[in-house]
């Protein structure tokens, strides 16, 4: 029965994606209606402007396109052209730094809090306050005081990553059961090896779906702080692209940065999987 | 210095040095200033003594204000001949590997084509050009020194110096990069609206709020009798966004540097209205700006960079070598365009998006240099619309900020010849401007919101 929802789930997904493509192809082919031009003006114009070509692209170009990407993902010809996969090694090492910093910080200190009820409560107005600011909102902020535009790209992955992990771990941190931390308690243990042998392994499945949560936010904000500051990284891509009006290379970064999305949330996926216990 | 002699004053370390902060009188010395910023330290320690005959008075000062600000206000009464001076010794840089910021626009020619062209090598610098996303961004990172010289809007030094939407830092134009070179362009569907006057309700973007083209755009609408801030809506849009947003509709048009607005003709979104050139023959658009502390801290390197952007104008403002350097530039490493855009752009037979072919060789011209009568000009715009408020000495800003005597020295040493005078007089639609009288000009526009 599993394996034929599976597979019958595959077979529409597919299809799906079909009708997608195909409804995508007809709507671009069209022309529009265009008024005829002498033919020195014509060769300056643009194809959408000489023979009513759509400005989108279909998916066709967009293949032609990825497969251009692929074929040579690491050329580097100055500073303000490289290859998508060095682009795309520049995004996720800035995610990797302030995303690492993030877990260093909000694990620990999300224990503390969980731990104590007092400072639980005390420190809830800054978090809940904190925690809904847009990510990019830090950016002017962080230019200003960090003097320094790689540093404030990695500060705002830092701070947009820290809120959902560290809510998290607080909740998972308190919400462990009474009993289990009574037991702990008639058996004298200290309150270090209870944090490790006790909580730690009750509240993971509540961290792990935290830092599930933080990396895709990182992700999606890595490109829009990318697109602000340039220089390197899939967000600059796009935004180079965009300068050019070049829609086709848009829509393939578009489906780059996807895949590498769902790659960097499977991953967590998988190890959240290994800390998950039945109750 | 009596002090440092007096082994019975409680206030000295014995064993230390003459200030009292370094462990004995070797480690003292050598963390004095030496070469050029020790030059530069005795004129300033002259300068402020010469302000404050008594130390207590310095020191309410400094208290008062801050060092960073005495600094630049001391910067503001050095004599302006100095930094040529500085410049006049072709030393070696002090660093070779620099890093220039720019916009992707046709008006940062001469900062591009340096590089693939090999202007910057030719004056021993290893140069990286770096796209940057916005006007703002640029500020930021050159006031940050991640850049130590920016392609900037000609008006944004004169801003950053006044302190106008960021922090006062005493900047310097010693080149401008183009004059002209931009357009009004307009959404297709207005083809039979040319009339200005018809234009109330209009939402216009511009590139940014401290640019010529903000200023010629008002002073545009304002002699047809449109006020800029309550008839039509003006929004400043980075320039990669705003043909995307003439193609949404978002706005009625624009006016933009080039190729924005061949871009918009050459995807049949918009049409060309006038060239900017038609409203201010020979107006400055973009500016090479360097923070006055980069030229006092690398004298030689800032002037091998100048002389290298001098250099590559001067290559530029020739009309046969433009199809070349539009081949040097479009590339996706610089501009990222189509290379017929960049190429009608820079030749100046273009399509109108009309449907005729136009030729106008100075639709874009590079002329390097820094008229103080051209930040005159701006100055007397931003009072006009109420970004400068209170009194400005016109010609001590425009004197700090635009360059003429630096650049005029460094071109002769080139070879190349630059104007005689430093300030000129123009004619804004048919309006004579005398920078020797920027208030009478100011006071002669009806549509103002200055007093």
């Amino acid at each position: 029965m599993q394996r034929t929802l599976t597979l019958r789930a595959g077979i529409l997904s597919l299809a799906l994606l079909a009708v997608i493509l195909l409804g995508w192809q007809v709507a671009v082919s069209g022309t529009a209606k265009t008024e005829a031009m002498d033919p020195e003006y014509a060769a300056l114009m643009g194809q959408s402007a000489t023979t009513g070509k759509s400005a989108m692209p279909g998916p066709l170009d967009v293949g032609a396109t990825i497969w251009g990407h692929l074929s040579d993902p690491f050329y580097d010809r100055g500073p303000n052209d490289k290859g998508i996969g060095i682009q795309l090694a520049y995004s996720i090492g800035r995610v990797a730094l302030g995303y690492g910093l993030a877990v260093l910080v909000a694990i620990p200190v999300g224990f503390l809090i969980g731990m104590s009820p007092l400072m639980s409560r005390a420190l809830d107005p800054f978090i809940q306050i904190l925690k809904p600011v847009s990510p990019l909102a830090w950016m002017p902020l962080a230019l200003y005081t960090i003097k320094d535009s790689a540093l404030s790209a990695i500060f705002v992955i830092f701070i947009c990553s820290l809120w959902p992990m560290l809510m998290n771990t607080v909740f998972g941190v308190s919400s462990t059961r009474k009993e289990w931390l009574n037991v702990a308690r008639t058996l004298e243990v200290g309150p270090v090896r209870r944090a490790f042998t006790v909580i730690l392994p009750a509240a993971a499945p509540t961290i792990l779906t935290g830092m599930r949560i933080s990396i895709g936010i990182a992700w999606l904000v890595i490109v829009a702080a990318e697109m602000l500051v340039g220089g390197t990284g899939i967000g600059y891509f796009v935004w180079n692209e965009w300068n050019n009006l070049s829609i086709t290379n848009v829509i393939t970064s578009i489906l780059v940065i996807g895949v590498v999305g769902m790659a960097l949330d499977q991953l967590l996926a998988r190890a959240q999987r290994l800390v998950t216990f039945p109750e | 210095m009596a002090r440092s002699d007096n082994p019975f004053d409680a206030r000295r370390r014995l064993g230390g040095c003459s200030c009292g902060a370094h462990a004995d009188q070797a480690a003292h010395e050598a963390s004095l200033p030496s070469g050029d910023a020790a030059v530069v330290r005795v004129v300033e320690a002259a300068m402020l003594r010469a302000l404050f005959p008594h130390d207590a008075g310095r020191r309410a000062f400094l208290k008062s204000v801050g060092a960073a600000t005495a600094a630049a206000a001391v910067a503001q009464f050095l004599p302006t001949q100095f930094v040529a001076e500085a410049f006049a010794e072709a030393g070696r840089p002090e660093r070779a590997d620099l890093k220039v910021g720019f916009i992707p626009i046709t008006c940062a020619t001469p900062i591009i084509m340096a590089k693939p062209m090999g202007f910057y090598e030719k004056q021993g610098l290893n140069v990286d050009v770096v796209k940057t996303a916005g006007w703002a961004v640029v500020r930021d990172k050159t006031l940050n020194k991640e850049y130590d010289a920016a392609h900037m809007l000609a008006p944004m030094p004169i801003a950053i110096t006044l302190g106008l939407g960021s922090n006062p830092v005493p900047f310097a134009v010693p080149a401008i990069e183009n004059v002209n070179g931009q357009a009004i362009c307009l959404a297709n569907k207005h083809k039979d609206n040319r009339d200005p006057k018809n234009w109330k309700g209009f939402k216009l973007a511009i590139p940014f709020d401290y640019s010529n083209h903000n200023y010629l755009l008002r002073y545009y609408l304002a002699e047809h009798g449109i006020d800029p801030d309550t008839d039509v809506q003006l929004r400043s849009v980075p320039p990669p966004e705003m043909v995307a947003n003439l193609r949404a509709d978002n706005i009625d048009g624009f006016l933009a540097p080039d190729n924005i607005v061949q871009r918009a003709v050459y995807d049949g979104v918009g049409f060309i209205h006038v060239l900017s050139k038609e409203i201010w023959d020979g107006h400055p658009c973009c500016s090479f700006s360097v923070a006055q502390d980069t030229i006092r801290e690398m004298p030689n390197a800032t002037a091998a960079l100048l002389r290298a952007i001098l250099q590559a104008t001067a290559y530029a403002s020739r009309l046969e070598n433009r199809k070349e350097i539009a081949a040097a530039i479009a590339p996706a490493n610089y501009l990222n365009q189509p290379l017929t855009v960049v190429e009608q752009v820079l030749t100046g037979t273009y399509a109108d998006g009309l449907g005729s072919v136009r030729k106008d060789p100075r639709r874009v011209a590079f002329d390097p240099f820094p008229y103080e009568s051209f930040a005159i000009w701006t100055l007397t715009q931003m009072k006009r619309w109420g970004q400068i408020k209170g009194d400005v000495d016109y010609a001590a800003v425009a004197r700090q900020v635009y360059r003429a005597t630096d650049a005029a020295k460094l071109m002769k040493q080139d070879g190349l010849a630059p104007p005689e005078a430093t300030t000129k007089t123009f004619v804004v639609m048919g309006k004579p401007f005398d920078p020797a009288k920027p208030q009478e000009y100011l006071d002669s526009f009806k549509i103002k919101r200055a007093s």
